[in-house]
């Protein structure tokens, strides 16, 4: 299976199989007019399936909403057909607006205007909390 | 600027001066009345808890202050659909200090991200009452003389009281802690107070669904009411709610210098006849309580630059 490399834009590579589409949808690259590619279950020698998303156009992704859905991609900005900068992302510390409090107790669940704060708790088991209510967050909240 | 949202936003120092100053207003109430003189606490209720709101409001009083605010919801703005952001910042144009009691958990929270006085969390839900943990801290270091070694067992509703999961993260700073958790199997403590605060700290702990067993090693023994508020589903409520009773006759293997406590109110889970003995604190509870919040209010009014 052929994508055309981009000229300018980025590759998320490193996806954990099945997540690439959760990233799509977070990072909002519908509303993009750009070509987006997603690769679901390409080989990797070191993951054996991984995703990837190649967007083409040089735009500013949320690293945060990257770095919760899936820590250990690489991010590699081409600039003229080169690869110019290679990231890696670390799980973040503080997730703002990128899931949302899921009890419904919470003081985000009624006051609409109220950013969804999440801090890392685990970084080792990847457990975020809410900031107002404590409540824990599943990887797959939304 | 310091507010008490969470027990744990204090340092264990914090809370022994704290204690200090709450000991000595006991001794010396007259050196206190005036203390606060021409300052307004604003209590602002947005559910009924009438025992938590006298409790300030008399604190308040006898600092020589005064207090403005409301009971209920209904009687606020938050019925005209004024969010909590622009009722802290209302009111903190008008008082020194505010106490919130909201039943939306992180609400205390988000008024002090917008107040320009200092805000004590009276109780957000289900989540934290850091005062009633500070009023049980007071108790338990004037009752045993300090926090270490201690054996206590928690009684009755461990799963959705917070009392009981604010309580066990304070004590376990101090050293020789053993904690007996007593609950029906339903009510057990969540996983994550075992987890997160039990096992980091290395305090042994026993969970039972026996209160007998354990009566005669325990230092305290705190016990719980089964709230019906927090249950979804009535039959549950109703089938928990009996669960635990202590009677005359299962403290008769309890040591002489046991300290019953218990948050208040209480529904049955103490039978009355023991408000005679000698090692029932829960009244002592409730003053306590109130000089703890003095100490509070002194304390959080003074870092503030307003007394």
């Amino acid at each position: 299976m052929n994508i055309d490399s981009i000229k300018n834009g980025i590759v998320i590579d490193h996806i954990p199989a099945g997540r690439g589409m959760k990233l799509y949808e977070l990072l909002g690259l519908a509303k993009l007019d750009c070509p987006v590619a997603i690769i679901k279950n390409a080989n990797s020698s070191a993951m054996g399936r991984k995703d990837i998303i190649k967007i083409d156009a040089d735009i500013a992704v949320d690293l945060d909403i990257i770095g919760y859905v899936a820590p250990n991609v690489t991010i590699n900005i081409i600039r003229d057909g080169k690869l110019v900068e290679k990231k890696s992302i670390e799980l973040p510390k503080i997730l703002k607006n990128v899931i949302k409090c899921k009890n419904p107790r919470c003081i985000t669940s009624t006051e609409q205007e109220l950013e969804h704060v999440f801090r890392l708790e685990n970084a080792e088991e990847r457990i975020y909390r809410c900031a107002y209510c404590d409540t824990k967050a599943s990887a797959d909240s939304d | 600027m310091k507010h008490l949202i969470d027990i744990q936003n204090l340092s264990v120092e914090e809370i022994e001066d704290l204690i200090n100053v709450a000991n000595d207003i006991i001794a010396n109430p007259e050196k206190y009345s005036e203390a606060c003189r021409g300052k307004k606490l604003a209590t602002l209720f947005f559910e009924p808890s009438t025992r938590t709101r006298l409790s300030f409001e008399a604190a308040m009083y006898e600092l020589g202050g005064n207090v403005l605010g409301f009971s209920e919801a209904q009687s606020s703005s938050a019925s005209k659909g004024e969010s909590v952001a622009d009722t802290a910042k209302v009111v903190s144009c008008y008082a020194d200090i505010i106490a919130m009691r909201h039943p939306k958990e992180g609400a205390p929270l988000v008024a002090s991200l917008n107040s320009d006085v200092p805000v004590i969390n009276a109780g957000d839900g289900g989540h934290f009452h850091p005062t009633q943990t500070l009023a049980d801290l007071l108790t338990i270091q004037r009752e045993k003389g300090g926090f270490e070694n201690l054996t206590v067992g928690f009684c009755g509703d461990l799963k959705f009281g917070r009392t009981v999961h604010s309580l066990i993260s304070a004590l376990a700073r101090y050293k020789g802690l053993k904690v007996i958790l007593i609950s029906p199997e339903e009510l057990k403590l969540p996983s994550y107070v075992k987890s997160e605060v039990l096992k980091p700290a290395g305090i042994e702990y026993v969970q039972t669904t026996s209160l007998e067993e354990y009566m005669p090693e325990l230092d305290i023994l705190y016990m719980t009411r089964v709230q019906r508020e927090r249950f979804f589903n009535e039959e549950d409520y109703l089938r928990l709610k009996d669960s635990y009773i202590l009677t005359p006759e299962k403290l008769k293997t309890a040591k002489p210098e046991l300290s019953i406590m218990h948050p208040l109110p209480r529904v049955n889970e103490i039978s009355v006849e023991i408000d005679k003995d000698p090692r029932a604190c829960y009244f002592k509870q409730v003053l306590n309580g109130k000089y703890i919040r003095m100490a509070l209010i002194l304390k959080l009014l003074r870092e503030a630059g307003r007394i």
